[in-house]
């Protein structure tokens, strides 16, 4: 991840991060729950009942993301002109990032259905833009820091990110 | 004071440049102008800002104001030992006790973040920073009176080394120090940081019969979540509290003036809002951090109140301020000025929001009975972000009216 980003760019980020989680999560439950459970292809024959193909998720999930997220690209530039000049540039950034891949894979280990996966992928992407949109103003602030010699850059990144993490622990366990 | 200025005068050549032990001169410096204002004048030229403080006479503030508390907690250590293991005892004998179980942990906190903090000064030629003298006495308050003294080492050198110097030291760190010891602690040893029994301090004596060594926010949990179906809701926790194990332990106006189970130095309103006075009439800490972040917690409460689906949610919410290391917290971590938000716009949304939470995390988290912990270091985490804001926003209106002006 570069680490150069301002809070700007990181906001526009997230915003497409948002958008493609709220996309592809649906999605991928769909495909998950129609075709690559255990007996999910039950609906098309029964025969089928006893075939699990839920080794295929790593790629199946990947390759839909791909799919969706060029899709999304191209609607977007053709019906929104100012939206693909604000997210066109992050749209295939994302689509390689971990977080997506991240969603789809937490999803299907959860037992949600179709409305829950939808929030939940928004949800978490809203968590990604904080998160993101945090790091960035940090690091803006810490231009002027002596950091050590051999931490600065990533090393440095990796140590505010995980002392962020501290903060973020507040949100794990909220039960309503 | 005239001998303590010929030993540090006698001393003083030996540590200049050409002398034997030139490397320490930042220790050498740091005792010196610990002990004396040193009479540095700011030339003639350029623009200087001329006052008698200095960051360490700052700090010496700070560390006055935490003096209520302090004593304070040290006699609730010693309270509530005596009280525990039912004898009587007068004020010394409670004040000698909570001397015994806290100062282990007051020094070993300043040995080990000060031995850092000269060890770094050193290896890079600056002077010391003056920023440990609070952190050191803010970790060991906010720390339960039976913690083992090789874990407030171990927190204070995390805190000290991953939360500060690797930032590049004093006044660039992101988190809170004294929090992020604590948090790293709450979460590497959660066994001496949470739960009932590690509040008061016993020293191998035995307990009274019907002891329960739990804090109120722990029985106000508790309470709520285990509440029969049917039973009225409102008036439940208070309930729960006029039944404490000996009596009037956890009336508001106990709560209020912290004879009560908690960490050492948390435990006191009262204290803590003089400690807040003394901050807010020297101008060290920002009023309108402490005043939003009260008002966030008592309004969030309120809004809690009037939603109230469970016992918790319908505790009067004034309740929230006196329970637990809310008024600490707001007092002396949420107004650290290196973390905190640095606009004046900042430092109402700041202040507001870590009340939010704090109120938000200790009723809707079964996992974390205490919220202000972690309040405060996520919106130290988003103090900078509020700041771009503040300033972007106040560029913008600067633009407008420029655009007006020349229309």
């Amino acid at each position: 991840m570069p680490t150069f980003w301002d809070v700007k760019t990181a906001l526009g980020l997230g915003i497409a991060v948002i958008f493609v989680l709220g996309i592809t999560v649906p999605i991928n439950f769909l495909v998950n729950e129609y075709f690559l459970k255990p007996g999910a292809m039950a609906w098309i024959s029964p025969s089928l009942k006893t075939i699990d193909l839920s080794f295929l998720q790593f790629i199946v999930f990947i390759s839909v993301i791909a799919a969706m997220v060029q899709l999304t690209e191209m609607a977007v530039e053709k019906f929104s002109p100012a939206l693909y000049g604000a997210l066109g540039i992050f749209l295939p950034l994302i689509a390689v990032n971990c977080s997506i891949l991240g969603g789809a894979l937490f999803m299907a280990g959860r037992p949600y259905n179709l409305a829950e996966a939808t929030v939940y992928g928004i949800g978490s992407g809203i968590g990604w833009l904080l998160a993101i949109v945090a790091l960035a103003a940090v690091r803006e602030k810490m231009k002027y820091s002596d950091v050590p010699k051999p931490l600065r850059g990533l090393g440095i990144t990796f140590i505010l990110v995980g002392l962020m993490s501290f903060g973020f622990l507040s949100f794990m366990g909220f039960s309503i | 004071m005239q001998f303590l200025r010929k030993l540090l005068d006698q001393q003083k050549p030996m540590f200049e440049k050409g002398g034997k032990l030139e490397r320490l001169h930042p220790v050498f410096d740091a005792f010196e102008t610990f002990l004396f204002v040193p009479n540095h004048t700011a030339p003639a030229k350029g623009a200087h800002i001329r006052d008698a403080v200095d960051m360490k006479r700052l700090m010496m503030t700070v560390i006055i104001a935490m003096l209520p508390c302090l004593v304070f907690g040290m006699w609730n250590v010693g309270h509530q030992h005596y009280l525990a293991i039912g004898k009587e005892a007068d004020m010394i004998q409670k004040l000698i006790i909570g001397l015994w179980a806290t100062l282990p942990i007051i020094i070993v906190s300043y040995v080990v973040g000060l031995t850092i903090e000269f060890y770094f000064a050193v290896r890079k030629g600056h002077s010391v920073n003056e920023g440990f003298l609070v952190s050191g006495m803010l970790i060991p308050l906010i720390l339960p009176p039976t913690i083992p003294l090789w874990q407030v080492a171990l927190a204070t050198a995390f805190a000290v080394l991953i939360g500060k110097e690797v930032f590049g030291g004093t006044g660039m760190n992101v988190l809170n120090v004294a929090m992020t010891a604590r948090a790293f602690l709450y979460f590497a040893y959660p066994a001496q940081m949470a739960g009932s029994s590690i509040w008061i301090y016993l020293g191998g004596e035995k307990t009274v019969d019907g002891y329960s060594g739990a804090t109120a926010l722990g029985i106000a949990a508790e309470t709520s979540a285990n509440l029969p179906k049917g039973t009225e809701i409102g008036g439940a926790v208070e309930a729960a509290f006029a039944k404490s194990w000996t009596p009037e332990l956890f009336t508001e106006w106990n709560l209020f003036w912290g004879a009560i189970p908690g960490s050492i130095g948390e435990t006191s309103t009262l204290m803590c809002l003089i400690g807040a006075l003394i901050l807010i009439a020297t101008g060290v800490g920002s009023w309108k951090i402490i005043v939003s972040a009260f008002v966030g917690t008592y309004l969030t409460g309120l809004l809690l109140n009037a939603l109230a689906v469970n016992a918790f949610m319908a505790m009067p919410a004034h309740y929230h301020i006196l329970m637990g290391g809310v008024a600490f917290g707001i007092v002396f971590m949420a107004t650290d000025p290196v973390t905190a938000s640095h606009t004046e716009t900042g430092k109402w949304i700041y202040g507001f929001l870590i009340g939010l939470m704090t109120v938000l995390i200790r009723v809707f988290n079964p996992a974390y009975p205490e919220g202000i912990m972690l309040a405060v270091l996520l919106m130290n985490v988003f103090a900078p972000l509020i700041d771009f804001y503040v300033v972007d926003a106040n560029k913008n209106r600067r633009k407008k009216r420029m655009k007006y002006a020349t229309v």
